[in-house]
């Protein structure tokens, strides 16, 4: 009952959602929207650094970094959503091609 | 090839943390972009799990399903009203990027599958959780203190963010 796949196969997922979140990040308009996509990379990135410490290396540090990873996601989920609810007092909006007064 | 019930399982999590990314890019509704990211935290969870890292399992539970999601959950009701769920979400150039993004996809799988990676024999299923708090208070001691300076820095970012705008009204409101 052990995992006969192996490393390949969960780089894969982790590319394919990395792959998504690009895409998110370049096509929305909606603040919110991006940073789900922003979301979807860190995800895919930490797959990356657990598969690779279970396979290759075979000590901590990679679970340890995951976990750095999750806990400055929080910080940056917290912080994004504060700016978010800043910009949308101001501005009663948030997309991110209408609110671009320094650029004028 | 013999299928285990754990390929199994990593197939059905791989499937839907990928089909519930795929709502998060294309849906126009931002309500369902932001309940499909409840499914991709979960299969990214069950991956970890499948690889023995039983405690970041939890913990992405924890932090992204109670935490994050919530916090995005509770940005969208706040921000863009929900009646119009028709077309909240907008996308540019969903065409060109998704063209991109295969090519991209191509490429990272590519070297993934292709690289000669070292892989050594995985060590056998154990306990995760005493040698990484071994490690977070031994080796990483520093980083982890940095970290909770980060958090707690963050914390009143956020609420001082937040915060000055209220008070302005007020100040509007006085004059």
């Amino acid at each position: 009952m052990t995992l006969t796949i192996g490393l390949p196969a969960f780089l894969v997922v982790a590319a394919l959602l990395f792959v998504l979140g690009m895409i998110c990040v370049l096509t929305r308009r909606n603040a919110i929207g991006l940073l789900m996509g922003v979301e979807l990379i860190l995800n895919s990135a930490n797959i990356n650094l657990v598969a690779f410490a279970r396979y290759v290396e075979n000590g901590i540090s990679g679970q340890v970094f995951a976990l750095f990873v999750i806990v400055l996601a929080a910080a940056e989920a917290a912080i994004a959503m504060a700016i978010v609810l800043a910009i949308y007092r101001s501005y009663k909006n948030i997309d991110v091609n209408l609110t671009v007064n320094l650029k004028e | 090839m013999n299928l285990t019930i754990p390929d199994i399982l990593f197939g059905l999590f791989a499937v839907v943390s990928l089909l519930c990314g795929v709502i998060v890019v294309y849906s126009r509704n931002i309500v369902h972009s932001g309940f499909a990211l409840l499914g991709t935290f979960a299969g990214v969870a069950g991956l970890y799990g499948l690889l023995s890292m039983t405690f970041l399992a939890a913990a992405q539970i924890l932090v992204y399903v109670g935490g994050v999601l919530i916090v995005i959950l509770f940005a969208i009701m706040l921000t863009r009203g929900i009646e119009n769920t028709g077309q909240s979400n907008p996308s540019r150039g969903v065409l060109p990027a998704t063209i991109l993004g295969v090519i991209a996809a191509a490429l990272l799988i590519y070297v993934a599958v292709t690289f000669p990676w070292q892989v050594k024999t995985p060590a056998e299923i154990e306990a995760s959780v005493p040698p990484l708090g071994n490690a977070l208070l031994g080796a990483y001691v520093v980083p982890f203190e940095a970290l909770s300076l980060l958090l707690l820095a963050a914390l009143v970012g956020a609420v001082m963010l937040v915060r000055k705008e209220i008070k302005s009204d007020e100040e509007e409101v006085k004059s």
